[in-house]
């Protein structure tokens, strides 16, 4: 198992450099530049500026300058926010972003599983249906729908909870960005598991475990969960990726410091370094969630091995 | 038994409810001010720094030779005085004696000429150096050709700072209050370098001191107790929260989390005058919206007739009152209303009802060849943005009414929008608006100069409006410099390069406890002037 984990980081170095290569050039393509404004410079003050962020270099001697520095862990000055690194502001938004999209992960997770459980053990009455329906609902809503109608009715119109900002992190400052950025997930796991458990039941395993006289309750928790959750634990690795792309949404409606935040507002500003940054940490944490997903399902599944 | 623990826990309870309506108790009697700020300041540093984000918080943190009054007015700042030579080309200033940086050293005439030459020297590549382009040999510096050490700057001792520009400037003092002007504190750069920016390292002159800087999130402030005028400060704690997405900053100052807003979404105008009417404030602004005109292609390039056409046929008076809704006043110019040393001129139509301008608008149409059999195509490209959208739908729609013109309306993504702008890429018409820099006329006129470059937007060249500028500078009569602005801004009006579509206006909240919130052109709002009420 460990050769083939680090197998796995091994082949993940040519996917990251294709990465870091194509967002490189993508950035550069889009027309404007870092330093543009409805306020121009004169044409001897931009001159200045490009000297100062190496950006009057060929583009290929930029291109290997920035693969040097990413080699070396150095992402580079972010051009728009000129009192911090790149790595700074990776570094100060990783914490904002991990908090918010853990306890979203892992609370989608638990509630998608009691959710889909439930449904499936209830499978085809109203509690099942109306479980299904909200599930669909929680997937087809997007998530900039459905944040600033929370923020609206829990913090305008119920003053319950913070319209947005991160405060000190305080837990109430994160209720509303967690359950946003869940909901669809939630959804999403709802469907998974009660579609798995719904198959695991009719299996002739359960029928042998059922025979034997297991009582019902060790039937379920003991045999047919732990088959039903595979399909869960192996959606874990895209559903992180969602909870990254979806957090770049919830992080600008709810104005949260985090990495997402910092992708958006790099992207619009044309901070070319701050966006290659995130795309490449980006990329480097799904390709290591991915990796642990695979781990994971080789534990729960007798039927996987790696050698 | 039983009896005393429950006794216990009662006096714990006590004891922990009591320290906290202490806490409370302290809490409050600290006076704190929540600003929604806008987009996240690109930098605090006063040198690096471009937009309005950026200079509400160094007009806290740090005070220049003139600091703006609580109606943006010029007010003595660091300097307590000045003198200016007879040929208006040297200025001494003399510094207060109890001004103070935030660790207690004194503000030095030193501290001045060390910033300033950081200002425009090109290793720092400040987007605002051309500000202190009117001092003797600034430019030149910038552009590479002689060295910092060259600037017409001189600490005389530590308390007087002599000024040398080049030609005489009138609007140099009203420049001071513009942050890239103001001071660092020499020493603190010099050990901190570009950190010096960084909390812990910051070290200001104003009526606050840097706390904390969270990355899109916000900046607080904290009173300065070194501040000459530090006992007039009222607020203890100031927040500057980023707030770039206007509706969540709207509903953050409706859930009370922000005291002031930066901006507000113009569709939430009228509810909120409805509704909100204390906490709503509006004032007029120094800027203007025009559509400009590709001078470089057909029809336009030999047809100002036609332009005027055009120009004629908007109802700006219908636009603001049911379009934009935010109180703008409809722009007959382009240099707003409230300029300093400054008479505004007007279009020659200005004086005509709507209804004799459409008949003269379809008369030119008619000269030009345009009519419903041949009507005349036009292309309009800006920004995305409701507003932007809004605007061009309108203005489309009274053109198609009126003239029978067939409006293509095209929009970008802003940087997009910027890059086709500048390259003059557009085919016909592009939005354009502009906020002035500094209070004169100077910061409007500049742009349509020939020599100016990419930020003319309309490639405008008229040889007598860049020498009627030309002698304008130069001149140090006050009231002769403004009619000579005044000639200028006639011939580029009456050349209808561009068409004036309103000037602006800076609608945005500040809640009724806020005291001292005064509205006014430059929309500068200085902390320091701000008290809470009840």
């Amino acid at each position: 198992m460990l050769t083939y984990a680090v197998r796995r980081l091994f082949g993940a170095v040519p996917t990251l450099f294709v990465i870091v290569t194509l967002a490189f050039f993508m950035m550069r393509l889009a027309p404007g530049g870092p330093f543009d404004g409805e306020r121009m410079v004169p044409a001897e003050i931009e001159a200045n500026l490009l000297r100062a962020y190496e950006l009057d270099r060929p583009l290929l001697a930029q291109y290997a300058a920035y693969l040097g520095g990413v080699l070396t862990g150095d992402l580079g000055p972010s051009f728009k926010y000129k009192d911090f690194s790149v790595g700074e502001l990776i570094r100060n938004g990783l914490p904002v972003s991990l908090r918010i999209g853990g306890i979203a992960i892992v609370g989608a997770a638990l509630a998608g599983a009691t959710l889909g459980s439930i449904a499936a053990l209830r499978r085809n009455t109203v509690l099942d249906r109306a479980l299904m329906t909200g599930a669909i609902a929680g997937v087809a809503v997007p998530t900039f729908v459905v944040a600033p109608f929370l923020s609206l009715v829990f913090g305008v119109y119920l003053a319950w909870l913070p319209v947005a900002g991160w405060g000190d992190g305080q837990w109430r400052h994160l209720v509303l960005p967690v359950v946003a950025l869940a909901l669809p997930q939630v959804a999403y796991v709802a469907r998974l598991t009660r579609a798995g458990l719904i198959e695991i039941l009719r299996s002739d395993f359960i029928r042998t475990a059922r025979a034997k006289g297991l009582p019902e309750r060790a039937v379920l928790f003991r045999h047919a969960l732990r088959g039903a959750l595979l399909p869960v634990v192996s959606y874990l690795g895209p559903a992180t990726a969602g909870i990254l792309t979806g957090s770049v949404v919830i992080e600008q409606i709810f104005g949260l410091p985090g990495i997402g935040r910092h992708f958006v507002q790099g992207a619009l500003n044309r901070d070319y370094t701050l966006v290659m940054g995130v795309v490449v940490f980006y990329g480097a944490l799904i390709i290591l969630f991915n990796l642990v997903v695979d781990l994971l399902y080789g534990a729960l599944d007798p039927r996987v091995r790696y050698d | 038994m039983r009896d005393i623990r429950k006794l216990m826990a009662g006096a714990v309870m006590a004891l922990v409810l009591g320290t906290g309506a202490l806490a409370a108790d302290q809490a409050r009697a600290e006076t704190v001010l929540r600003r929604g700020n806008g987009p996240d300041a690109e930098t605090l540093d006063i040198h690096k720094s471009t937009g309005m984000p950026d200079a509400y918080i160094q007009m806290d943190l740090y005070e220049g030779l003139l600091t703006p009054g609580p109606d943006a007015t010029p007010q003595p700042g660091v300097a307590e005085s000045w003198t200016v030579s007879g040929d208006d080309l040297v200025y001494t200033f003399t510094l207060r004696d109890d001004a103070k940086w935030s660790d207690g050293t004194p503000v030095t005439a030193e501290d001045f000429v060390h910033s300033w030459r950081r200002l425009v020297d090109p290793a720092t590549a400040a987007d605002y150096a051309r500000f202190l382009w009117p001092v003797a040999n600034a430019e030149a510096i910038t552009k590479g050709e002689k060295p910092p050490e060259t600037l017409g700057v001189r600490a005389v001792d530590a308390r007087t700072l002599e000024v040398t520009l080049r030609a005489p400037t009138p609007y140099f003092l009203a420049a001071q209050m513009h942050p890239s002007t103001y001071p660092i504190s020499k020493a603190a750069h010099e050990k901190f370098g570009a950190d010096h920016v960084k909390p812990g390292n910051l070290v200001s002159n104003g009526a606050y001191m840097l706390a904390e800087h969270v990355p899109q999130s916000h900046v607080k402030l904290v009173k300065n107790p070194h501040y000459h005028g530090a006992a007039d400060v009222a607020v203890d704690t100031v927040f500057f929260h980023a707030t770039e997405d206007i509706d969540a900053e709207f509903k953050r100052f409706r859930a009370g989390e922000l005291d002031t807003t930066y901006e507000m979404p113009p569709q939430q105008i009228a509810w909120a005058e409805e509704n909100m009417p204390d906490a709503f404030r509006n004032a007029p602004y120094f800027g203007t919206y025009v559509y400009a005109f590709n001078l470089n292609n057909e029809p336009w390039k030999s047809n100002p007739e036609l332009r005027k056409a055009l120009s004629l046929a908007i109802d700006r008076d219908l636009l603001v009152e049911k379009i934009t809704q935010g109180g703008e006043l409809p722009a007959y110019g382009w240099i707003p209303q409230g300029t300093n040393h400054y008479e505004s001129q007007s279009l020659d139509y200005a004086g005509m009802t709507q209804d004799e301008r459409d008949q003269l608008a379809r008369e030119l149409m008619a000269e030009a060849g345009y009519g419903p059999d041949n009507p005349l195509q036009v292309e309009y490209l800006s920004n995305a943005g409701e507003r932007h959208r809004k605007i061009a739908i309108a203005i489309a729609t009274m053109w198609k009414q009126k003239l029978g013109v067939d409006v293509d309306l095209r929009t970008e993504e802003w940087k997009v929008f910027l890059d086709t702008r500048d390259k003059n890429a557009y085919k016909d018409l592009a939005r354009f608006g502009w906020i002035g820099d500094y209070n004169d006329a100077n910061s409007f006129l500049d742009l349509f100069r020939s020599d100016i470059g990419v930020q003319n937007p309309a490639d405008f060249e008229d040889a007598e409006y860049d020498a009627l500028l030309k002698r304008a500078g130069v001149e140090d009569d006050l009231d002769k410099r403004a009619l000579l602005m005044q000639e200028a801004e006639r011939r580029l009006l009456e050349a209808h390069a561009i068409i004036p579509i309103h000037h602006y206006t800076r609608p945005h909240m500040a809640a009724p406890h806020v005291k001292g919130w005064i509205g006014n052109i430059m929309n500068y709002h200085l902390t320091r002037y701000v008290s809470i009420g009840e």
